[in-house]
């Protein structure tokens, strides 16, 4: 069985998000990127999978900053192979995005076609989740997106899929390879990995490099500006010991006429 | 294509373990127990450290590894204080199949991973942005400069290290320290963003690698800079820069802020005027007094303290309680908890609270969250606080 797992990284938001100069994207001066967590989802997926079948897992990343960091990461923890595809722009925007990374898979040689390819189902700068079925589409493959357990059955070549939807309803699908899921969750969160192992990854230099292919990246969406949402209001604060926040309390909503 | 890269570190053998001096501490065990009596998960571990060790030497390696007993050790070092035969169980013997330990789990606690994951990416177990570490210095009662901004050799370089950098109350500490310094004309500076976590937690919980990652970036930071001494309020850090960091060519002095300011009470004296009024015991910390035998140091700073009145708990200097919160144990609650451990720091503050004293003073940064909850938990909150030696030695400096 052949698994082919798509991550990206976007910005960490541990740092406070500034806008540009430009008025229309990021400022990159302490910009970080983490990768995104669906995808880190996918990938223990994948591995889970592996752990249970007869697997190989295929980790590609388009170039980002920290992206090493992540191909390393996937390899200790098992992925067999990790590509790092260059000269996709990061932003380029999602629909650019699908188009080169669909088109740099396709020549990529020896990676498609694969039983199955997993991939988060949103991230914090795609919450609409459209990357992973775009790509689906431009592969001519069917997509599900919203999974949260995949349950293989090897012989056949098939996979009951769980979808979460609204409202706390869960659907069971079963599906032929091969397919596109979009990962939302999988029974255990990601694995650990201990540095150390990290670290012989990064000594052993296995994360692979290839170009995009050329004449994909057209944005047909342009961000013509981005702001900070405006504050409105915010909470206050009540300080002191446990009696005088009592007595604030009781006067805040005597004040309301709430008493 | 890549190559597949091998990168399992094989599980040690008896042979291999036995190569080393460090296991060859195996064969010096009289199997007494005295560890397994002395160790505060002793009772509920399904192996104690006797048997742990009597397993290990017999060839049982895949069985202790199995077992997650050695996660239960929170690095107290009582066991080592006890053992007849001085072995340093600890922080030699015993972390040499933690790792493993570690890898096997079919699930790592969540805390840890997080502790540790944040640990490598931010360079606090917290999770906190590294661009906010020196934050707190705009609430410092003196100017608390940064060695990159200084432009010049410093006398101290004071490591603030992650709870008294981040955690709220740990920046009590970290004002009182710097209120502390600068009452006693210390020359010193900090690192700002620059710090990141010691990481002696992280290797005495089997995280070497992480370890081995932050001792290099710690290393290259202070290789910029010209400074006379290292000081910390982090016990933890404390051992890792005095006995750690050194096995890769590290040669400064290193003190803790404690005995630091005992060191220079007789200069702080005549201006420690402010009556107290408070009747404080101390909790000797398994690192600064246990393993390093700074017992005296913070008592006879609080005995200096105007309106204080010492008393002493039952346990106290090497026969000290541990907090539960060292070698990992910080991000081991759950953990514990799910196994039907006790929570150490509530035996801690049981005792504490049994004195009558008004104030629980500590020295170290992990005990003042781990002993302010467990007031709350056994309902001693009304009678009893959690003060680190410096935040009272601050209060106690005249305006």
């Amino acid at each position: 069985m052949k698994i082919l797992v798509l991550m990206k990284m976007v910005p960490d938001i541990v740092e406070e998000l500034e806008v540009a100069a430009d008025g229309k994207s990021l400022d990159r001066e302490y910009l970080r990127f983490i990768v995104n967590e669906r995808d880190d989802y996918a990938l223990e997926q994948a591995l889970l999978l592996k752990d249970r079948l007869q697997a190989t897992v295929t980790v590609v990343a388009p170039e980002a900053p920290e992206i090493d960091d992540v191909l390393h990461t996937a390899l200790a923890k098992g992925a067999d192979r990790a590509i790092r595809v260059s000269g996709i722009a990061e932003a380029a925007g999602t629909r650019a995005t699908a188009a080169a990374l669909a088109a740099t898979l396709s020549g990529l040689d020896g990676v498609l076609p694969v039983d199955l390819i997993l991939s988060g189902c949103q991230a914090i700068d795609d919450l609409d989740g459209f990357l992973a079925p775009l790509i689906a589409e431009a592969l001519d493959l069917p997509y599900l997106g919203l999974v949260s357990r995949i349950s293989v059955d090897p012989g056949a070549g098939t996979a009951v899929v769980s979808k979460e939807y609204s409202g706390g309803v869960m659907g069971r699908f079963e599906i032929a390879f091969p397919a596109f899921l979009g990962v939302q969750g999988c029974e255990k969160p990601p694995r650990y990995v201990p540095v150390a192992k990290v670290r012989a990854a990064i000594a052993a230099g296995g994360v692979e490099v290839v170009a995009a292919a050329s004449g994909t990246a057209v944005n047909p969406l342009e961000v013509t500006s981005m702001a900070k949402p405006e504050e409105t209001g915010h909470a206050e604060m009540l300080e002191g010991s446990v009696r005088d926040v009592a007595e604030k309390v009781a006067e805040v909503l005597a004040a309301r006429g709430l008493l | 294509m890549a190559q597949a890269i091998v990168m399992e570190a094989p599980a040690p053998t008896l042979a291999g373990l036995l190569a080393s001096p460090a296991g060859r501490q195996l064969l010096s065990c009289i199997q007494c127990g005295t560890c397994a009596g002395t160790c505060p998960y002793g009772d509920v571990m399904r192996n104690t450290p006797r048997r742990l060790i009597g397993m290990l030497r017999e060839g049982f390696i895949e069985e202790v590894i199995a077992s997650d007993d050695l996660l239960s050790c929170v690095t107290c070092y009582d066991c080592w204080a006890k053992c007849p035969r001085g072995l340093r169980l600890t922080d030699v013997l015993l972390p040499l199949v933690k790792e493993q330990v570690l890898l096997r789990l079919p699930q790592m606690p969540a805390e840890l991973q997080s502790a540790l994951s944040n640990t490598l990416r931010y360079g606090n177990p917290m999770g906190e942005s590294p661009r906010k570490r020196a934050a707190w210095v705009e609430s410092a009662p003196v100017p608390v400069p940064l060695l990159r901004d200084l432009g010049r050799p410093v006398d101290v370089l004071w490591i603030v290290e992650c709870y008294a950098a981040y955690y709220p109350r740990g920046q009590d500490n970290a004002r009182a320290t710097a209120r502390v310094l600068g009452a006693l004309g210390v020359d010193f500076a900090i690192l700002g963003n620059e710090e990141k976590c010691a990481g002696e937690c992280a290797r005495l919980v089997g995280e070497a690698g992480l370890f081995d990652t932050l001792r290099e970036q710690n290393l290259a930071t202070f290789g910029k800079y010209e400074f006379a001494r290292l000081l910390t309020s982090d016990p933890h850090a404390f051992d890792a820069f005095s006995y750690v960091y050194p096995m890769l060519g590290f040669r400064r002095p290193v003190e803790h802020t404690t005995p630091f300011v005992a060191a220079r009470l007789d200069d702080l004296k005549p201006r420690l005027t402010r009556e107290l009024g408070y009747r404080v015991t101390y909790h000797d910390s398994c690192v600064l007094g246990r393993h390093n035998h700074m017992h005296d140091q913070p008592r006879r700073i609080l005995e200096a303290l105007p309106g204080v009145t010492l008393v002493e708990m039952t346990h106290s200097r090497d026969n000290t309680i541990c907090c539960g919160g060292g070698g990992g144990g910080m991000w081991l609650d759950t953990f514990y908890k799910a196994k039907g451990h006790p929570r150490l720091s509530d035996r801690r503050v049981e005792e504490a609270a049994a004195t009558g004293a008004d104030v629980l003073a500590v020295s170290c940064p992990y005990e003042v969250p781990r002993f302010e909850d467990s007031l709350k938990v056994l309902g001693c909150d009304d009678r009893m606080v959690v003060r680190d030696v410096m935040e009272l030695v601050a209060e106690a400096l005249a305006e």
